[in-house]
């Protein structure tokens, strides 16, 4: 018989030696989700620092409204995919809704947005092409780059003349060549420079595609993300989302202006075998991409939240990631400080991620923390003082405050 | 500056000294994945030092097949000379 435990060793002993810190930070489980910024951990409150849920649309009123109307109406599941089983009205509402925000020609949704990018990326990338991926992006774009038949390069992290030349190494190649980044990264809250990625598009040719996972409704005058921020939306071929973090439900999207997009229905593997999203959660996004089309209020509260978090951290003397975006990530010295220290928030009442290498750049491990348009200052403030509390315990602050006062050499 | 199969991997040993811990001994057999003390991402991360030593791309399916320091300079030598 196989055995999982040999196959997997290496992972056991990984998480036998954070278990022996503490608690298995893949396992939390939640008694109760008290509201988008508190649940019950153990018995005890907590403070919620890592959710995505940026503008605080899980519970909102016309969402919960719309969403149980839908399955009342629609019913639980559509018990099937799109090509086999049929679209209902609002799958198609929806996808005319994101089209219009966006202002392209047409979008496509997906259950989830792992899979828009699983979909769209590797649908693109046929046999003789050239797939350029940001370093830092997300598993998705790695796991879309593997089913797909292209050459996959990956480009420094954020460096639009690493992405030059690596385009440039490929002149005289036949194929397409297509270049995926990201708008806010998903472990340091930092932006991709789109404008110089979108020059060396246009000079050397190539086909972008910039996922907006984290920048949706956050971004730019009317929520649109960091391509509308940059300026550079006539130079993005494709935008890619997901409905699971400021949208506050599940699914994915891809937007796009090129013709023959609709042909991309009967040719992407994770579009046409898998079921489509469910009445209830189409209805629900349709209802929140209504409110953020309508009132972008929320997106500029919650980047007010980061900047009081973010500056906060800064202030008490933690070494942050390089922006204030709604990601904020406290960077530790090394593994062992990063478990004990995120622990240590639990048990006064903080919760946020622990993200540890491979998960994140540059091998660094990270307190990573997600505002939300729903905290409130006060959370925000108590959210800081918990930090910096336990950062003096555990002497993060210490270091930090010792290893700058030494001399330059 | 031309390359072969020796002077390269004498490269890719002499960029790994500072990266990888002390006390790691790195030959031709040694495995890149599991054996330089480096996590996967890290490990990816001293390719992209390679890539622009050598001024080529290596595609991630071609890092997927090499295992060891001599198959990853087997690897850069091929990519090497196709770009003459
Ligand atoms: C950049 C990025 N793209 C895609 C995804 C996948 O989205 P979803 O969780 O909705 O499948 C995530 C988050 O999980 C992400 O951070």
């Amino acid at each position: 018989m196989m055995s999982l435990g040999s196959k997997f060793a290496e992972i056991q002993a990984g998480i036998d030696a954070l278990r022996a810190l503490g608690r298995n930070p893949f396992d939390i489980r939640f008694e109760k989700i008290l509201s988008p910024t508190e649940a019950l951990l153990d018995g005890r409150p907590v403070l919620l620092f890592g959710t995505n849920n940026y503008l605080g649309l899980t519970f909102d009123a016309a969402c919960i409204a719309e969403s149980a109307r839908a399955l009342h109406e629609a019913g639980t599941g559509t018990t099937g995919s799109r090509i086999a089983n049929g679209t209902y009205s609002d799958h198609a509402l929806l996808e005319r809704r994101i089209a219009q925000f966006y202002d392209k020609r047409a979008a496509m949704i997906f259950t989830t947005g792992y899979q828009a990018n699983l979909g769209l990326i590797s649908t693109l990338a046929g046999r003789e092409d050239h797939l350029l991926i940001d370093a830092d992006c997300h598993a998705s774009i790695y796991d879309a780059s593997r089913l797909g038949a292209a050459e996959v390069i990956r480009f420094r992290h954020n460096d639009p003349d690493d992405l030059a030349r690596r385009l440039r190494r490929l002149e005289g190649r036949p194929g397409d060549r297509i270049v995926v980044t990201e708008g806010i990264y998903s472990m340091l809250g930092d932006t991709a420079p789109l404008r110089e990625i979108a020059a060396v598009k246009r000079e050397l040719g190539a086909c972008l595609i910039v996922d907006e996972a984290h920048s949706l409704g956050i971004l730019g005058e009317r929520g649109r993300g960091l391509c509308e921020a940059a300026g550079v939306e006539a130079d993005v071929d494709f935008v890619v989302g997901t409905f699971s973090k400021s949208l506050g439900a599940i699914g994915g999207f891809a937007a796009s202006d090129l013709p023959g997009f609709e042909l991309l229905r009967v040719v992407c593997r994770p579009f046409m075998f898998t079921a489509s999203l469910p009445p209830a959660v189409v209805a629900s996004v349709n209802a929140s991409l209504e409110r953020i089309a309508r009132d972008p209020s929320l997106g500029r509260r919650v980047l007010e939240n980061a900047r009081r978090l973010y500056f906060g951290l800064t202030a008490a003397g933690f070494q942050v990631g390089p922006e204030p975006n709604p990601i904020v990530a406290v960077k530790m010295p090394d593994r062992e400080t990063a478990v004990r220290f995120w622990n240590r928030l639990i048990e006064e009442g903080l919760y946020v991620n622990l993200a540890l290498p491979p998960a994140t750049p540059a091998s660094l491990s990270l307190i990573r923390s997600s505002v939300s348009a729903a905290h409130e200052e006060a959370q925000i403030d108590r959210a800081v003082s918990i930090m910096t509390a336990v950062g003096h315990e555990l002497h993060v602050l210490e270091r930090r405050a010792s290893a700058a006062a030494l001399p330059a050499t | 500056m031309t390359y072969n199969g020796d002077t390269i991997e004498a490269e890719i040993v002499k960029m790994l000294t500072g990266r990888i811990p002390a006390g790691v001994q790195v030959t031709g057999e040694t495995r890149i994945v599991d054996g330089l003390g480096l996590d996967s991402v890290a490990v990816l991360d001293f390719i992209m030092d390679l890539e622009d030593h050598f001024d080529i791309s290596i595609p991630l399916d071609r890092i997927a097949q090499v295992q060891t320091v001599t198959e990853l300079s087997g690897a850069i030598g091929t990519l090497v000379s196709a770009r003459g």
